[in-house]
């Protein structure tokens, strides 16, 4: 239990050394250090816990409850004195935060709060999130140390909150872990409502006007979602039968009340599904960006998202077999295909790998929806190989924009020949994000196995969303490794702090995929085995074709470099006399430009309308799951 | 058990080069005796694929060819895979790994006609993609295996159950072999608006690569084509299957070539309309069966 405390309690210290500091030493080396005990103590946490099953521990201190409900009226007293700078079209933000306040003080002084016997819990998906956070979260942390101090040389105007920066970033982390370990509701409410200030705090860092307002919409989004989790816990104080009149999340998971807890899992899923930025909750997400790299690192691979989509999947076993849950599933699969589409037409890398999280997690939660141990399983690593490797191509486009000036995908063309540590990166998160054998095709394959048995829908939206997936990752991938003539090596380097964050997350991507039978036999069907007493298993031969696929694609560019080049050089077509590299003379004797573009298909798939249809679609389905969570109990 | 698996392998590695290249002869004499042409000798295919080895190997940078050999070994694997009784969602997956290399060595060349070439590649498999998925996902619905063994082991023909979804793999089968009216990417026939689209910088050995990985592809294309009438006598499969191939020389020599839009819009109709009608269907089926 110690360790846990360790966890959610020590990232405390460096927020609060990092706030009071300004010295930029000081500041780089109580960074790095933390990060490396913050991930050596989950690594820690890991191999205590590992295999033990669930154990929860009765962690109860004198007025900790105090404490808590203390900490959350701080909490909605300071969002309400931020709010002060709200447009007028933003009203609703305040009104949410009171209603939340209220509904947490009307539990606390007018309900009987039933006590909480166990207050906090490991297991083996929380024993993953915690590395996840601990380790992937904390190189983000060690990485924003120089990528900061870039920042601001690069935008001289921005006023320097370094400070106030790495201490939220600490903070987060803090919340994260409490999030994934606390079994008592009311306290992982505020560690999900600490997650909401801090998200808004650092979207709102660049304090220009856009940041402001995109933090604001962030910050409005999530309290729609934290209404329902305050409605939630309101239900279970007030409103439930006996036997599930509790606030301990064991509880409300077992299999004897799993019809019962319906009302309270879908009122903490929707929850779940603003967090993750599911539709019609997407924009927040996509105007995250506007924050530095790090912060959508973060938000995208380790933190917040993942808050998220860690409640739908914990709920699974519940949602499983409802009609609510099923159209949940539902909003998933619509919101993984709408999106992969609308990714197509985007050039900003940023809002390309935006768009692909929102896609990724929609599967994720169309997971969590079906609710079946084989979709359990699939969802546990989508979460995984997507943390890892969106981490790695968030801060590889963050690098890049450093280096060039550019977050364009047009303006990559050439980079592995220009910048090739860079391009290696971008390309081992690319391929681990859509091609066999890596990581998150694995996990689609395994979801797409699961949907066919459990809801053939499902597995259409997928069938049709992994075509746009393969489209967009692959031209990209495409001007990454165009070579254009006569194109130099850059001299200058990528930091220290980033270089090793890089490299130790493009090291990762590929071995959690030579792992994967291993997470998958040691850590994932434990889990499922103890949440839906059924034992799953994979199929080896399988296993041996991906691993052969994967020994492959290593050996084949190392078998490359060390043959000896017998092709001979010559200049690219042109249906002209070539000038030089980058004209012709054409057929009238006129001098022509080359220009290559990629597709975009910007009117074929257009963007506005895709995203108005996604949002009604699942406004619509989102009313239904409401009514079919009153009326189907 | 294993050792039949590992035979069926190496059959395939071994023969399915000849059986490939024999089949475009054969493509090749056909298509001209319907444009009232004599065509060529049968094997010539191979004699074009040896000048092409003889040839020096001309490159725009180094790293192209780096692509179309892993395109070459991940076609390869793709069959081996396929023939050894594997996985069929896995084939399928191993399938766009070496069509993604393929374009990655257009992109690398940097050349505008392999550079559009390559985008219209990738445009025609996001158009074949959910129609190759859906053929999978029925099959396995059917037999409810995805493996090669077990779906051939299984008693009916799948032709009886998936007549909709047999007609949507046509449809993108004549994407996949490069076949008019979708042979945007490149063509074999003279008439080619990109020069040579996606293989424009590809000269020599790697040429002759490309081409015998595309006999490799067409192979296994087939092979997919095959399990639908697996349960039948395997002469009468074989026959169907060939019959399959003059459907789409017949296609190809009938239409001339279309737009990307149409490409895409209609393969995504037709695997909407075939293929997931004839699943919605199935489903309909069984409940009044089980009924």
């Amino acid at each position: 239990m110690n360790s846990i405390l360790f966890l959610i309690g020590f990232p405390l210290i460096p927020a609060l050394l990092l706030l009071l500091i300004p010295n930029q030493f000081m500041r780089n080396w109580i960074t790095r250090l933390s990060a490396v005990i913050i991930g050596g103590a989950s690594i820690y946490c890991a191999w205590q816990f590992m295999g033990h099953g669930n154990q929860s521990f009765a962690w109860q201190p004198q007025f900790i409850d105090q404490i808590f409900f203390g900490a959350e009226m701080v909490l909605a007293l300071y969002l309400l004195i931020r709010c002060i700078r709200i447009k007028p079209h933003e009203w609703y933000i305040p009104i949410l935060i009171l209603a939340q306040a209220g509904i947490m003080v009307y539990c606390e002084f007018v309900c009987d709060v039933p006590e909480a016997a166990h207050t906090l819990y490991i297991d083996n998906f929380s024993i993953i999130m915690g590395l996840i956070i601990g380790i992937i979260g904390s190189m983000i942390c060690v990485y924003a140390l120089s990528y900061m101090r870039d920042y601001h040389k690069h935008n001289r105007e921005l006023k320097d909150g370094q400070r106030g920066f790495f201490f939220i970033l600490f903070f987060f982390l803090s919340a994260m872990f409490g999030i994934v370990f606390a079994n008592n509701l009311v306290w992982m409410y505020l560690f999900w409502e600490i997650t909401t200030l801090a998200s808004f705090e650092l979207i709102g860092y660049p304090k220009t006007e856009e940041a402001t307002r995109n933090a604001f919409r962030a910050l409005g989004f999530n309290s729609i979602g934290g209404l329902g989790f305050a409605l939630g816990i309101l239900y279970l104080v007030r409103f439930a039968p006996a036997s599930i009149h509790t606030i301990e999340l064991s509880e409300l998971l077992k299999p004897e009340v799993a019809a019962l807890a319906l009302i309270p899992a879908i009122l903490i899923s929707f929850a779940g599904l603003a967090k993750s930025a599911q539709m019609p909750f997407s924009n927040w997400l996509l105007g995250a960006m506007v924050a530095p790299t790090p912060v959508s690192a973060l938000l995208h691979s380790s933190t917040m998202v993942k808050a998220g989509v860690f409640i739908l999947v914990k709920f699974a076993t519940v949602l499983h077999g409802t009609l609510a849950g099923g159209t949940l599933a539902l909003i998933g699969g619509v919101t993984f295909l709408m999106t992969s589409i609308m990714a197509v037409t985007q050039s900003n890398a940023k809002r390309v790998l935006a768009y692909s999280t929102i896609a990724n997690l929609g599967l994720v939660a169309a997971c969590a929806g079906v609710g079946t141990p084989e979709t359990i399983w699939a969802a546990i690593l989508l979460i995984i190989f997507h943390a890892v490797a969106k981490g790695l191509l968030f801060l590889g486009v963050g690098s890049i924009e450093h280096k060039t000036g550019s977050r364009d995908i047009e303006d990559m063309g050439g980079l592995i020949a220009n910048r090739p540590g860079l391009a290696i990166i971008m390309l081992i998160g690319i391929l681990g994000m859509f091609l066999a054998p890596f990581g998150m095709l694995l996990s689609k394959w395994v979801t797409f196995k699961a949907f066919i048995d459990a809801s053939p829908i499902l597995a259409l939206l997928l069938a049709y969303g992994s075509a746009p997936t393969l489209f967009f990752w692959a031209k990209w991938m495409g001007k990454l490794v165009s070579i254009p003539a006569g194109e130099k090596k850059a001299t200058d380097k990528v930091p220290a702090d980033e270089w090793w964050t890089l490299s130790l997350l493009a090291v990762m991507t590929v071995a959690a995929c030579g792992l994967f039978p291993l997470i998958s036999t040691c850590v994932i069907a434990p889990y499922i085995e103890d949440a839906t007493g059924r034992v799953i298993s994979l199929g080896y031969g399988t296993i041996i074709m991906m691993t052969l696929m994967l020994a492959i694609i290593i050996l084949l560019p190392l078998a490359f470099l060390s043959a000896p080049r017998t092709s001979m050089r010559s200049k690219a077509y042109l249906a002209g006399a070539n000038l030089n590299d980058v004209s012709f003379t054409g057929s009238a004797g006129l001098v022509q430009p080359i220009q290559m573009r990629n597709y975009y298909l910007a009117t074929f798939f257009n963007e506005k309308k895709i995203f108005t249809a996604s949002i009604l679609i699942t406004i619509v389905l989102f009313l239904f799951m409401f009514g079919a969570m009153i009326v189907c109990r | 058990m294993q050792i039949k698996t590992a035979l069926f392998g190496i059959a395939y590695i071994l023969l399915a080069p000849i059986l490939g290249g024999l089949l475009a002869g054969i493509d090749r004499i056909i298509t001209a005796r319907m444009q009232s042409r004599k065509g060529p000798p049968v094997f010539q295919p191979f004699y074009d694929v040896f000048k092409l080895f003889e040839k020096r190997n001309i490159v725009v940078n180094h790293t192209q060819n780096f692509y179309v050999a892993c395109f070459f070994i991940f076609m390869i694997v793709t069959g081996v895979i396929f023939f050894a009784g594997g996985d069929l969602l896995l084939t399928i997956f191993a399938l766009t790994v070496a069509g993604v290399f393929l374009a990655l060595g257009a992109y690398a060349a940097n050349s505008p006609y392999s550079h559009i070439g390559a985008d219209r590649e990738l445009l025609q498999m996001m158009a074949y993609e959910p129609m190759l998925l859906i053929v999978a996902m029925s099959i396995y619905m059917i037999t409810k295996s995805f493996h090669i063994h077990d779906i051939l082991a299984y008693h009916t023909p799948l032709i009886k159950y998936l007549p909709l979804v047999f007609v949507g793999y046509l449809f993108i089968l004549t994407i996949k072999l490069r076949k008019s009216p979708f042979d945007l990417s490149t063509s074999h026939h003279g008439h080619q608006e990109l020069v040579k689209g996606i293989t424009t910088e590809f000269a020599g050995p790697a040429l002759g690569l490309i081409e015998i990985a595309h006999w490799y592809e067409n192979v296994l294309l087939l092979g997919i084509v095959y399990l639908f009438f697996a349960a039948l006598n395997p002469a009468i499969a074989v026959v169907l299957t060939l019959a399959a191939y003059g459907l789409e020389i017949l296609i190809d020599n009938s239409y001339s070539r279309l737009t990307w839009r149409f490409t895409v819009k209609s393969s995504w109709i037709v695997a909407g309309i075939f293929g997931v009608g004839n699943i919605i269907g199935l489903a309909v089926y069984s409940y009044f069966l089980l009924k």
